[in-house]
């Protein structure tokens, strides 16, 4: 359709660029962006760095702003070593999810390389993370990088305050559990103390309409109640401290009996970034997906238009089928699926469902087949979808065909992998949820709660790892993790397995058992 | 239309102190990596940078981590050739579990990186005991000074050369004749008397036309021709010159025969070490020789020096006139900053020792800018020859040396952090030299 649109002057010419080409080239593929596919974005700050610089970035975990801590220099000193040795290139961009969002360019990059990297990251991870739903809830664009900047000064106080090894000392422990310091669910809002009241007299009012005076002769169980009061206490004393509780750091930085104040505040910080980057883990393929099609998308129309030459072109298609390359299992590159090509391939599916729907896909998506709205659908899943629930929803039978996706069953003490589903009739769904289950994060942390505490006896602090698929812990991290939550809890902690399914107790670890 | 900012000219060493922290955290480790490369290196690449690896150990970031070896999993993976379902797979050999074993993550562990010379020489100065002030100046790279050399046309304004500037512009205004404030002065006074003047002389207004044509003519030269031209500005011009050195040969002299373990060697190693970080500061090329003896002495390279062993008595003059030799061979005093460092566990043959005594004396000390001689010893023995001066035939003989030669110096070392005094002269007389 755009074939037919005037053709406009080239953008740029040759590899060299200059800050005002970089900004015609983002007006004009915003502009193509917004009527192309309707994006709605944060404004956007471009900030040009130069590799070592990139590499800075890489260590403290892409954040602009970042408290300091060994484990980022050891990062730091293993990213560098890989650069160096040709064995890993530098990502060409790194984007922030803040407002304005931050998008940092590589001053290495040729002018195609920025028009690309602009395209992808400036607007497709921008409006993915202006839209989602995930980062609505869970993350606060604006305030980031202000707690950044504040976490920063107060660790560096700290440190100052308390010698560099007692801060180490919580750092390391924190981030130790930074898996387990997230709230993965929604916390009911707090009752406002006026309805607290409400429900109580509710209660009361119901006590006295039920009472009847005849359950008084009753006569009660002679040992039984003596267990009901012990259970009872328990209950109760769950129900004090919000018990069961999945996230270690909050409840050891509300709870614990030993730690100082500044201590405290540490877990919190390692706790706000752990849930900040919550999200951004549970929609990996979406937000790359997103952003691929998006750059596709505008390159091609770009093109079309006559506004990009086309040596440029063929340096973007270059280094477009360079980042959407997945080889097979068995090929000696293979690494895994890679996001960025499982992403861009359900969207590309999506829009082919919608406008050349075939038969299959009719069945498969009645509400999406021919429905020729692609851009609604697309924009309705960025927003509202995370990996697991995209890849359960969109993942269509003719993409598992192209991709001759199969299901390796693997149990650990069996001596081959039995091959459970392929792409058949009978495979699809099964190939499909155990995708969409990969991507679960629900599924994929190791699943431990504490369970239960006894404050005014042995302060005797129990966690409870729900194993699911018989799948353990590895001993010896393990053991140095709980020596942490030792050292942060500072009195006995025990770990305790539970099979999910049947209930019965696996195994059972004691810091006391681990030398500290 | 976006902000755009450019963060190419921010600091880059951003994760410096997170460098330093990864580094103090796994510094007992990093010792020992230092040491035994310094220990099995050569002695001239002890101040490189030196890449090291680091066992996954001590580094690691321990959390809950599923166990590989447990549990039933479902994986799906692209790219299926033959399989149909029902097919069973044979699992990839326990230790080559790449491939097909999904979920792989990059491991860290054992990974090598460089340290900076700067890093390299504060571990291995660790257990030396240098003062501050010595640890500074071995540190420091050559130093360049800067020196006049002449004039240029082009520098910074805080370099211009008046005098020479204001000769130049001298020079000029004489040769394109630039009018002089006091021509000037003297038409305007004639020009004031003439109008005051109340005669009439008939050429008077011819006379003052011409004189305001003149003065007309002086001032737009003198406009025209500046007063300092950009062409007359002198520069001083500073080239940066390397501190003036020479050369120097430093000579390690070690007994080799059987009574010299791996610890005696390992000290001797350290001792020389320290001694070329010093000389290869002060002289832009260092020469090394080792001589190695039993009851006879060769030169040898320094690998078989270190590492081969030899057996036979203990002769050392035999080791002094075989370093005679080569100065007078290869090394003419003249030319040469001639260093000797003598290592020993002090064993030597009774008589030899007065022979090694004259030797010193008349031939070697004098061609030599210092000699240090170190007795390597046991950590028991320590205990008591500390403080005495009795000791080994050689020991006394040499004490008598330092008697008459302030630049010959001696210890006994029982560990490394006594090495270090033997050259407390040498680093001492350091700032004294620079004075002068």
């Amino acid at each position: 359709m755009s074939r037919h649109a005037p053709a406009g002057p080239l953008l740029f010419s040759g590899s060299d660029w200059n800050f005002q080409t970089l900004s015609h080239a983002y007006d004009v593929i915003e502009a193509v962006a917004k009527e192309e596919l309707g994006l709605d974005i944060y404004p956007v700050q471009m900030e040009v760095i130069s590799s070592e610089q990139m590499l800075d970035a890489y260590s403290s975990i892409g954040m602009p702003l970042m408290y300091r801590h060994w484990s980022f220099g050891k990062h730091f000193l293993h990213q560098e070593l890989l650069y160096r040795k040709g064995g890993r290139g530098l990502a060409y961009e790194l984007v922030i999810n803040s407002d304005p969002c931050i998008v940092y360019l590589m001053e290495e990059n040729t002018m195609a390389l920025q028009a690309l990297v602009t395209a992808h990251a400036a607007l497709g991870h921008n409006h993915f993370f202006k839209n989602n739903y995930l980062f609505r809830q869970w993350t606060d664009a604006d305030t980031i990088l202000g707690y950044l900047d504040f976490a920063k000064g107060f660790i560096a106080r700290c440190e100052e305050r308390h010698g560099l090894a007692a801060v180490e000392a919580i750092l390391d422990a924190a981030h130790a559990l930074m898996e387990q310091g997230v709230f993965r669910y929604r916390r009911p809002p707090k009752l406002s103390s006026g309805r607290q009241r409400d429900e109580l007299r509710e209660r009361l009012d119901y006590e006295e309409r039920s009472y009847n005076d005849l359950w008084r002769t009753l006569p009660r169980p002679a040992d039984g109640s003596k267990a009901d009061e012990i259970e009872q206490a328990v209950a109760e004393r769950k129900k004090a401290l919000n018990l069961p509780e999945e996230n270690l750091l909050y409840f050891l930085e509300k709870n614990s009996l030993i730690l100082e104040p500044w201590q405290r505040e540490i877990l919190r910080i390692v706790r706000v970034i752990a849930q900040y980057f919550y999200p951004q883990r549970q929609t990996q393929v979406m937000n790359e997906g997103c952003a691929t099609f998006v750059h596709y998308t505008v390159m091609n129309a770009l093109f079309d238009r006559g506004r990009i030459g086309e040596g440029a072109m063929l340096e973007i298609l270059r280094n477009h089928s360079n980042v959407v390359f997945q080889p097979g299992f068995d090929d000696p590159r293979y690494s895994g699926i890679n996001p960025y090509a499982l992403g861009l391939d359900m969207m590309l599916d999506i829009r082919r469902i919608a406008t050349e729907p075939t038969a299959e896909d009719r069945d498969w998506f009645p509400d999406m087949a021919g429905a020729g709205d692609w851009r609604g659908i697309l924009l309705d899943a960025w927003a509202n979808h995370r990996d697991e629930s995209f890849i359960r929803q969109y993942l269509s039978p003719a993409l598992i065909r192209k991709w001759r996706m199969f299901l390796l069953s693997d149990t650990a003490n069996e001596r081959s992998y039995g091959v459970a589903s392929i792409h058949n009739e009978r495979g699809y769904e099964r190939i499909r949820s155990g995708l969409a289950r990969r991507y679960d994060i629900g599924a994929s942390p190791v699943d431990i709660q504490v369970v239960d505490v006894d404050l005014l006896g042995q302060r005797h602090l129990r966690l409870q790892h729900k194993v699911n698929d018989g799948i353990l812990l590895e001993g010896g991290s393990c053991d140095a993790t709980l020596r942490h939550i030792q050292m942060l809890w500072g009195y006995e902690v025990s770990l305790e397995g539970v099979d999910a399914r049947s209930g019965a107790t696996l195994y059972e670890r004691s810091s006391r058992d681990v030398a500290c | 239309m976006p902000i755009f900012i450019d963060r190419r000219l921010n600091p880059k060493d951003k994760s410096l102190g997170n460098r330093q922290r990864f580094l103090r955290r796994v510094r007992a480790e990093l010792k020992r990596a230092i040491q035994e490369q310094i220990r099995s290196g050569r002695i001239a690449d002890a101040d490189r940078e030196h890449a090291v690896s680091l066992p996954a150990s001590g580094t690691s970031e321990p959390h809950f981590r599923e166990a590989k070896d447990s549990g039933r999993r479902e994986h799906v993976l692209p790219g299926n050739r033959h399989f149909i379902a029902g097919d069973r797979v044979p699992k990839p050999g326990e230790a080559a579990g790449t491939g097909t074993s999904p979920g792989m993550e990059d491991s860290e562990d054992d990974f090598r990186f460089v340290l900076s010379r700067e890093e390299v020489l504060d571990l291995f100065f660790e257990d030396l005991e240098l003062p501050d002030m010595v640890k500074l100046t071995l540190k420091e790279i050559l130093a360049y000074k800067p020196r006049r050399a002449g004039y240029s046309v082009s520098g910074s304004p805080t370099n211009i050369s008046v005098a020479r500037t204001m000769r130049n512009s001298h020079g000029r205004r004489i040769a394109l004749g630039r009018p002089k404030r006091e021509e000037i002065e003297a038409i305007l006074r004639e020009l004031a008397r003439l109008e005051a003047d109340e005669g009439k002389a008939p050429d008077k207004a011819l006379r003052i036309g011409a004189l305001r044509a003149e003065l007309d003519r002086l001032e737009r030269r003198r406009r025209i021709i500046a007063f300092v031209d950009p062409v007359d500005i002198r520069f001083n011009r500073f080239e940066t010159l390397p501190q003036p050195n020479a050369n120097a040969v430093m000579f390690c002299l070690m007994d080799v025969s059987g009574s010299m373990g791996e610890r005696e060697k390992d000290l001797a190693k350290r001792f020389f070490v320290l001694l070329h970080l010093f000389l290869k500061r002060r002289y832009e090329r260092t020469d090394l020789v080792f001589i190695r003896h039993t009851h006879t002495a060769q030169e040898v390279d320094e690998e078989t020096f270190f590492h081969s062993p030899q057996s036979g008595g203990t002769v050392v003059s035999t080791a002094l006139e075989e370093m005679k030799r080569i100065v007078a061979r290869r090394y003419p005093s003249r030319e040469w900053n001639i260093y000797a460092a003598q290592a020993s566990d002090g064993d030597n043959l009774a008589a030899d020792s007065e022979h090694c005594l004259k030797l010193l004396r008349s031939d070697i000390m004098p061609l030599c800018q210092y000699f240090a001689y170190v007795e390597i010893i046991d950590e028991r023995e320590s205990e008591i020859f500390g403080a005495t001066d009795n000791g080994t035939s050689l020991w006394r003989a040499y004490r008598e040396v330092k008697q008459s030669w302030p630049n010959f110096d001696m210890t006994r070392i029982a560990k490394a952090a006594d090495i270090y005094p033997v050259f407390r002269q040498l680093f001492a007389r350091q700032p004294a030299q620079r004075r002068g």
